[in-house]
């Protein structure tokens, strides 16, 4: 069985997630990797040491960018020179959006949030939670090529210290595709303590209802000693910082207590913070889906309970 | 300026949440509700048409009875609604469903195609790009800011790496973050004038789409089993009476936390 491995890579560097999906697919059969746009022969060459045996590369100013649909030509153009069974992803921003343009290109079948993948017999099985994690799907595709984004943190990568061929394919693009056009990308410095290596962390969601709200989660992080992490829903509305983000496209922590305050518990949230010791989050709404994985789940107002709890915690240590 | 949004029922956060053994299909019997989400595609193509002049159509593809949900979005002021409702296509996954609503969509010639972040039920946060693919336009998703001019959109969105601001022209297909706005509510005028906006249900062969490209004949995707994920034991889950405060320092006296 052939995977071909979407390898997304920034700064020269393949990202962890996609080198975790590149060690499964090895794992199922012959794995080769794809690198796209901006020096591609040269990082294409490090997969070696991580599984594949040989890495498919497309260099093209169309590709320079981070931007989907030339990566759905580019990976079309692979596909169809070397051949493949699978196509498999690392979630991401950039990953779903070229494994749905790709699986529309080829009216192929693409399965997501993606936990497991297992060959039994000539088929292909992914194992994905569904309806908010609350049932296992055993899914499958009825034709090749079969497309599947693995879910953020699944898989992680195996160096097998092998090396790769690097083979160069030809693209050619879309007008549609290339209509699109990055104009600037924006960093945010990191400030304050990286809330990586704390044993305590005080996260909110838009459940504080302003940014003002942040001083409740503050405030309780200064009594038990832990930082303060946000939501995506609040960093995207200017209320927190991003380098304070967990989740999929924020940061992975797993500190000893994870207290989450207005907080939803989005898919892509939890997969930055289920490797939590305890959980205690509080939400006014009892079917939060928070709640189904949250240690202690208190139903009620944060406005009325934090200030409380702060108090009580502060008395607590003396 | 023409703006389509597609927005989907999805069984209301209330209900319990289940697939039909016997379908292997999500069980859409109980309450509908519009995903939460797609409130925020609806209110950024308002705010759209109240900048500049046009009109907004909702667009969605599902069981008859979704047309009750889709009035929330009429309510909100949002002109018209088109269904798109057809046993043949149930059971539909992305490539099915993104066949559907490219031809929906080529009929009505928009020049904005608004998607929300995700549906609850599906949680894939991809149809988007397949419906851009298959309409050959342009695509820029989870936006958390936007600008419309006449000719082009412009939007931030953040990713594992940062933030891009994307700039693609009209004709394009924004898919918006839940961070972009506020949703309004409808006003009671707008409750009362919802019913009778123009609300069209239409069949696969209205759009010309094709039978075959929908529902399961058309899907390349299929469930082979369900199981019960693993179950996490000692969650313990009370109702604030008072004295939450006192029982979550219990806990974590418990724990050991502190
Ligand atoms: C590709 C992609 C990547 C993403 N990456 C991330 C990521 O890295 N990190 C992330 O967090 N999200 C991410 N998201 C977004 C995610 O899907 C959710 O939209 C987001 O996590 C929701 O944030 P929230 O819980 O703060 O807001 P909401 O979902 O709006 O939840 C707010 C909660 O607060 C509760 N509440 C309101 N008032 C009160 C009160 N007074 N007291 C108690 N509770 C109250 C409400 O009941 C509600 O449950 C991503 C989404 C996509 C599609
Ligand atoms: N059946 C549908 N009809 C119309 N729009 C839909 C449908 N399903 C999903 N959408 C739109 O696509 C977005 C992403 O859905 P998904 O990829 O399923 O998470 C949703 O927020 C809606 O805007």
């Amino acid at each position: 069985m052939k995977s071909l491995v979407f390898l997304e890579h920034a700064d020269g560097a393949i990202t962890k997630g996609s080198l975790g999906v590149l060690g499964k697919a090895a794992a199922l059969g012959e794995a080769a990797g794809v690198v796209l746009g901006g020096g591609a022969a040269d990082v294409a060459a490090s997969a070696g040491a991580f599984g594949a045996s040989t890495v498919y590369a497309v260099d093209d100013p169309a590709l320079a960018a981070p931007l989907p649909q030339p990566r759905v030509d580019a990976l079309e153009a692979v596909v169809r020179h070397a051949g493949a069974d699978n196509v498999l992803f690392a979630s991401s921003v950039l990953a779903a959006d070229v494994a749905a343009g790709l699986a529309a290109r080829l009216d192929a079948g693409l399965n997501w949030d993606v936990v497991d993948l297992a060959v039994d017999g000539d088929a292909l099985v992914a194992k994905r939670p569904a309806l908010g994690d609350t049932v296992l799907v055993d899914a499958g595709w009825t034709s090749t090529p079969r497309l599947a984004l693995v879910r953020s943190g699944t898989f992680d990568p195996v160096e097998s210290g092998g090396t790769a061929t690097v083979e160069t394919v030809t693209a050619e693009f879309q007008d549609f595709s290339t209509q699109a056009e990055l104009v600037e990308q924006l960093q945010e410095a990191a400030t304050g303590p990286s809330i990586e290596d704390a044993d305590t962390i005080v996260a909110g969601g838009r459940g504080l209802g302003a940014p003002e709200g942040f001083q409740l989660c503050e405030g309780l992080a200064e009594a038990l000693g832990g930082a303060v992490a946000a939501t995506r829903a609040v960093v995207d509305a200017g209320w927190y910082p991003y380098s304070t983000q967990v989740g999929q496209t924020g940061k992975t922590v797993s500190p000893r207590l994870y207290v989450a305050l207005g907080i939803s518990g989005a898919i892509q949230h939890k997969v930055g913070m289920q490797g939590s010791g305890v959980i205690i989050a509080v939400n006014k709404d009892p079917n939060a889906p928070i709640f189904d994985f949250a240690d202690l789940g208190v139903v009620g107002d944060l406005h009325t309970i934090v200030p409380k709890l702060t108090e009580l915690v502060r008395a607590r240590k003396g | 300026m023409k703006i389509v949004v597609c927005v989907k029922q999805v069984p209301d956060a209330t209900a319990v949440k289940r697939i039909d053994p016997g379908t292997n299909r999500l069980d859409r019997s109980g309450e509908g509700a519009l995903n939460t989400t797609d409130l925020n595609a609806v209110e950024e193509a308002l705010r759209v048409k109240e900048a500049q002049g046009g009109e907004v159509t909702l667009l969605c593809l599902g069981p008859a009875k979704a047309m009750e949900s889709l009035r929330k979005a009429l309510a909100m002021g949002a002109d018209r609604a088109v269904l798109v409702s057809d046993d043949a296509a149930a059971g539909s996954d992305l490539v099915a469903t993104s066949h559907v609503l490219a031809k929906a969509l080529e009929r009505e010639q928009a020049d904005l195609v608004f998607f929300g972040q995700q549906s609850g039920d599906a949680d894939g946060a991809v149809l988007w790009s397949a419906v851009a693919e298959r309409l050959r336009r342009p695509v820029v998703s989870q936006v958390a800011e936007l600008t419309v001019d006449g000719t082009a959109v412009t939007g931030k969105r953040q990713t594992e790496f940062g933030y891009d601001v994307i700039r693609a022209p009209l004709p394009a297909v924004v898919a918006v973050s839940d961070a972009i706005n506020e949703p309004r509510y409808p006003s009671l005028k707008g409750i009362m004038g919802a019913k009778s906006k123009p609300q069209e249900t239409v069949s696969l062969a209205d759009v010309g789409a094709d039978a075959s490209a929908a529902g399961e004949a058309g899907s390349r995707t299929t469930v082979l089993a369900l199981s019960p994920p693993p179950a996490k034991s000692g969650q313990v889950r009370i109702e604030d009476d008072g004295t939450a405060a006192e029982q979550i320092v219990e806990y974590l006296v418990e724990k050991r936390l502190i």
